[in-house]
């Protein structure tokens, strides 16, 4: 505020001080809690990501709902797959196994009980990944903090990764892209995957798309947050319920858990 | 005598030459910069003008390897930030900035360099108008659906 000693101006400042304090009350009552969170610190990062954190999400498959794919929708819509157009005269249902998809809704069936689980899979961010291991070019790679991704100026195309892969959880480009969004290029003969909506974690939000799309859906069925922070949201439900890595027969250690499954 | 004559005015006329030719040289250096770009109303780039002109590459290809191994975000050698500043408008509709009209694209086809980046990265600024700081903002503001549903229509 300014400096000016007049009494009488202070009083006014005083005045509307209140009134701010109460408007601001109203809009943090008006918009939804969540949002309150991201707009803490949005500065982007200017120091090289380090091994601090270790970003991980985990998955309550008793919480994700048959038939939802809020989380696979706000995906395309945040990495701009959803501006993919199919190549002239493909089958739909060709398209449908070769259009680029970062997270899949699985649905697996127990035949000896019945029981159906519904569970979202994307890369996993290994500790160890396989696809790190097999890349020529050392394109595939983990990041300090833990993400598994693609540096696309590297990447040669060669799908290698794509079938070492467990999970399935990569993609690759087979025709020109149009339309990209600047925050997530992305084109032609190159591999991709989740990436933990990277631009978001430089610029200091505190979740993915995927998750914001389930707490809005009312599910929330995945947590994101800092596997290596013993106070992370993340960690304390991982202390309460039981969880497993999927495959965790290939010790990989995956940064992805899930619950129920 | 003469020859000292013949010899001073012969300097004299090549030096008349030299500052001649230079002022020619000097007017002749196009200028890549569009109108209607936000870089018209500037008066530098993120360095000297003549230091952009010899090194953008170098730049670029550092911060590359800066943001994607590192993180680092939001500095001056951004692409997206080339693109941002020095896009240009015809109408409401940003141009593709590697069109061989445009700013990137017109020194590059002059200079016969064929670059591949507008494949995977945005050549207009998308979500139009906002930069990622802008972006972030809109985001956390949680208005970024109403503000992306007025851009990319699919295809263009
Ligand atoms: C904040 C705005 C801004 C940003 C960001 C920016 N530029 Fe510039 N650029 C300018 C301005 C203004 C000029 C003209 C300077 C002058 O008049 O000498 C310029 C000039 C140039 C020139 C020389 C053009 C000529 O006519 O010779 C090159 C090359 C250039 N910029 C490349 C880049 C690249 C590459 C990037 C991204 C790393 C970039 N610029 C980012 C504002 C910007
Ligand atoms: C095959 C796709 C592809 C091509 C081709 C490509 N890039 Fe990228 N580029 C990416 C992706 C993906 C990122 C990562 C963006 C992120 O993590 O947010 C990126 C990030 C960058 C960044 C950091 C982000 C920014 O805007 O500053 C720079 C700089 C960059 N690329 C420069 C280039 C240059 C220069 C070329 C051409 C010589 C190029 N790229 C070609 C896919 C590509
Ligand atoms: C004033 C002319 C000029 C302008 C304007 C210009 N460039 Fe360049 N650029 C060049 C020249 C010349 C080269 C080739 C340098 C070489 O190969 O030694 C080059 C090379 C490059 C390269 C490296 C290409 C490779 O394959 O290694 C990149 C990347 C690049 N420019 C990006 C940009 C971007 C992005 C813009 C627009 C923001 C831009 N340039 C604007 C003249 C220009």
């Amino acid at each position: 505020m300014t400096d000016k000693t007049d009494r009488a101006e202070n009083e006014i400042d005083a005045g509307r001080r209140d009134f701010i304090g109460v408007a601001a009350g109203m809009t943090a009552a008006v918009v939804a809690p969540g949002v309150f969170l991201h707009s803490v610190a949005a500065a982007p990062r200017s120091e090289p990501v380090n091994s601090d954190v270790r970003w991980g999400l985990l998955v309550d498959t008793a919480k994700c709902v048959d038939g939802c794919s809020a989380c696979v929708e706000a995906c395309n819509e945040e990495n701009g797959l959803n501006l993919q157009t199919p190549p002239k005269g493909e089958s739909e249902r060709k398209w449908d196994t070769q259009k680029a998809v970062w997270i899949r809704k699985v649905k697996l069936q127990d035949n000896q009980t019945g029981r159906i689980t519904n569970l979202p899979m994307m890369c996993q961010h290994c500790e160890h990944p396989p696809c790190v291991d097999v890349c020529p070019t050392g394109a595939s790679f983990k990041r300090a903090d833990g993400i598994v991704m693609v540096d696309r100026h590297l990447c040669i195309g060669c799908r290698y990764c794509m079938m070492a892969c467990p999970y399935k959880a990569r993609s690759f480009i087979h025709d020109e892209t149009s339309g990209q969004l600047t925050s997530v290029p992305r084109g032609k003969g190159c591999v991709e995957s989740c990436n933990l909506c990277v631009h978001r974690r430089d610029y200091g939000e505190e979740s993915t798309a995927c998750v914001d799309a389930c707490a809005a859906e009312g599910h929330h069925a995945i947590v994101f947050g800092d596997l290596k922070d013993p106070n992370s949201a993340i960690n304390q439900q991982l202390k309460e319920i039981p969880s497993r890595q999927i495959r965790e027969d290939l010790q990989l250690n995956t940064g992805v858990r899930y619950s129920g499954v | 005598m003469a020859k000292v004559l013949l010899r001073a005015s012969l300097v004299a006329v090549s030096l008349v030459w030299v500052l001649a030719a230079q002022t020619v040289l000097a007017a002749e250096v196009k200028r890549y910069v569009v109108e209607g770009s936000r870089a018209a109303e500037l008066d530098s780039c993120v360095e000297p003008t003549e230091r952009m002109r010899r090194m953008h590459f170098e730049f670029i290809k550092h911060q590359r390897i800066s943001t994607v191994h590192e993180g680092i975000r939001g500095t001056k050698y951004s692409l997206a930030g080339c693109v941002e500043c020095h896009i240009s408008y015809d109408g409401q509709q940003p141009e593709p900035i590697n069109q061989p009209d445009q700013f990137c694209g017109a020194c590059h086809a002059y200079a016969a360099v064929d670059l591949n980046c507008f494949d995977c990265h945005a050549s207009v600024p998308n979500p139009q108008g906002l930069d990622a700081e802008a972006q972030a903002a809109h985001r956390a503001a949680g208005v970024e659906k109403l503000v992306q549903s007025g851009r990319n229509g699919e295809g263009h």
